[in-house]
């Protein structure tokens, strides 16, 4: 009796210790959830406060842009010229090769730029400002900013973001472009099209509810890239590994976030579009 | 406790930092369980304590880093901890912060870490004024010649150094000193403890250096006060402290000693 006694009170302790720490990571999600929310809309009412550091904006534009302009043409060009070489044997069976032109202005400027261009800038510019943030935090240096009268939310976070946001949206319109000139080397070699022809055919079958989408999709892109590596940079903790955390969660949440994004504006464009 | 009269030591009994009943805990972490504390204007109050007793949590507290639980924090006259916004900018350019790491923007030059406060705080002044006052701090901290190198070019004495410039730049009215000599070899930290010193002359700071070098208390101190388990055990001249007789106090006194 005694050792069932035993057996039956190690059991509920067991259950006991299980809930309290389940209640405990259940209070930490909804903490997370809660700082997060906190930190980004802040973002909102530090924007339009003075001062405004219009100088540190276009350095980070200029530190997004240049860090991932090389991997975008790249990554852009390659994208055109194979999606152009396997779309080509499905259009050649029905004889409708003519639409391959349409068919990239519709994949490459309203789906693959904007998300390919938002993957990469998660994985260099996300992990870069994560990592930056996260270094600066941990050797107190954005305390050094808050005890000599500076904001470093504005300073540091606000300029980013900024940046990202208004940075991101370009470097997808240049990527949809090199990606079209890729797609259109491929065409020319093998049907000796025009380029004046080629960008219009493939402009032709782009409405304006796309471009916006596009553009809007980007935007939002930019911001959520810039606005996760700001906040896992300013709350890493534990030294070095908490930065190299920091970095890494900033890519995996930017990256999650970007295709939810994705599939979520898609769907309102694709109700806008019915209605 | 009660706090001696210091009159030989900063001809003042003007409180600049007042600190009564402070608590801090971190989760169930309890480090500071009930501090008192008067510093008075011109005066250098070393703190002395074991790693992990809630100096840097005080200093922290001081500069309007992080919230009390509980208790008053009076600095200058105003409640840091219930300042926000301009207020708390304003009084913070008259608190100047030296960091344990030193802190420096490392993807700044010297120069331009020392400018940086300048530049965000008074717009107004010239690249001519900003120039001199970045030279005038260089000089009173002995490097007037690093204004080019970059922070991860100096080395642990020389950061220390430049750390303290950056604040003194904003001419402070009070200093906190967060383990200045921490990691550094004899010859540097006299040399630090030298600086601090006369920091205090040159500028009329107050200072609170948080330490647990015996040398760094005693040369730089006018007072001393023993941080154990989150409360001051003893405050008073650097000798009053060393020859208290509480077990913990003597044992910190001995390690350091045999070290």
């Amino acid at each position: 009796m005694r050792v069932k006694d035993c057996n039956s009170t190690m059991k509920m302790n067991t259950i006991g210790t299980k809930k309290v720490v389940f209640s405990k990571a259940v209070d930490n999600y909804l903490i997370g959830i809660d700082k997060a929310y906190r930190f980004t809309t802040r973002f909102f009412i530090e924007a339009f406060k003075k001062p405004f550091h219009f100088r540190e904006v276009i350095n980070q534009c200029f530190e997004v842009g240049l860090r991932s302009l090389a991997l975008i043409t790249v990554t852009g060009f390659i994208i055109g010229v194979v999606f152009t070489k396997q779309s080509r044997p499905s259009l050649e069976d029905f004889g409708a090769t003519s639409w391959l032109p349409s068919l990239m202005g519709i994949a490459l400027v309203k789906a693959l730029g904007p998300l390919v261009t938002a993957l990469i800038c998660a994985g260099k510019v996300g992990s870069s400002i994560g990592a930056e943030l996260g270094s600066m935090k941990v050797t107190e240096q954005i305390d050094a900013m808050e005890v000599s009268a500076i904001n470093p939310y504005k300073y540091l976070v606000v300029t980013r973001v900024m940046a990202t946001t208004i940075t991101i949206p370009l470097l997808a319109l240049y990527c949809s472009f090199i990606a079209l000139y890729g797609s259109y080397t491929n065409v020319h070699a093998e049907e000796s099209t025009g380029i004046t022809l080629f960008y219009q055919s493939a402009f032709k079958s782009l409405s304006f509810l796309d471009l916006f989408t596009s553009l809007t999709k980007t935007i939002v892109f930019g911001f959520t890239i810039g606005i996760i590596g700001c906040y896992k940079g300013f709350n890493a903790t534990q030294g070095t590994r908490g930065v190299g955390k920091a970095a890494n969660q900033a890519v995996v949440l930017a990256m999650f976030l970007v295709f939810l994004e994705e599939i979520v504006i898609v769907q309102i464009a694709n109700w806008i579009r019915y209605f | 406790m009660e706090t001696p009269k210091l009159e030989h030591l900063t001809n003042s009994n003007e409180s600049v930092i007042s600190i009564t009943g402070l608590f801090k805990s971190f989760g169930e972490l309890h480090v500071l369980k009930g501090i008192d504390l008067t510093v008075f204007k011109g005066e250098n109050v070393a703190v002395l304590g074991k790693s992990g007793s809630g100096k840097s949590v005080l200093i922290k507290i001081i500069a309007g880093l992080l919230k009390p639980d509980q208790g008053e924090v009076i600095v200058l006259g105003k409640h840091i901890d219930k300042l926000q916004g301009r207020e708390l900018d304003e009084l913070r350019l008259r608190i100047g912060f030296s960091f344990q790491s030193s802190a420096l923007y490392d993807s700044m030059s010297v120069y331009q870490n020392l400018a940086f406060p300048l530049t965000m705080n008074f717009k107004h002044l010239g690249s001519k004024e900003i120039k001199n006052a970045v030279m005038e701090a260089l000089d009173a901290v002995g490097l007037p010649d690093k204004t080019d190198q970059m922070p991860s070019d100096l080395s642990g004495g020389q950061r220390k150094r430049i750390g303290v410039a950056r604040t003194l730049i904003l001419k402070p009215e009070i200093m906190l000193y967060d383990e200045p000599t921490s990691g550094l070899d004899p010859v540097t930290s006299s040399e630090i403890n030298e600086l601090i010193n006369n920091v205090q002359k040159r500028y009329k700071t107050s200072s609170v250096i948080i330490t647990h070098d015996l040398t760094c208390a005693k040369s730089t101190g006018n007072r001393t006060a023993m941080l154990l388990d989150g409360r001051f055990l003893k405050i008073g001249k650097f000798e009053e402290v060393f020859n208290t007789q509480d077990e913990q106090v003597k044992r910190f006194f001995s390690y350091n000693f045999i070290q």
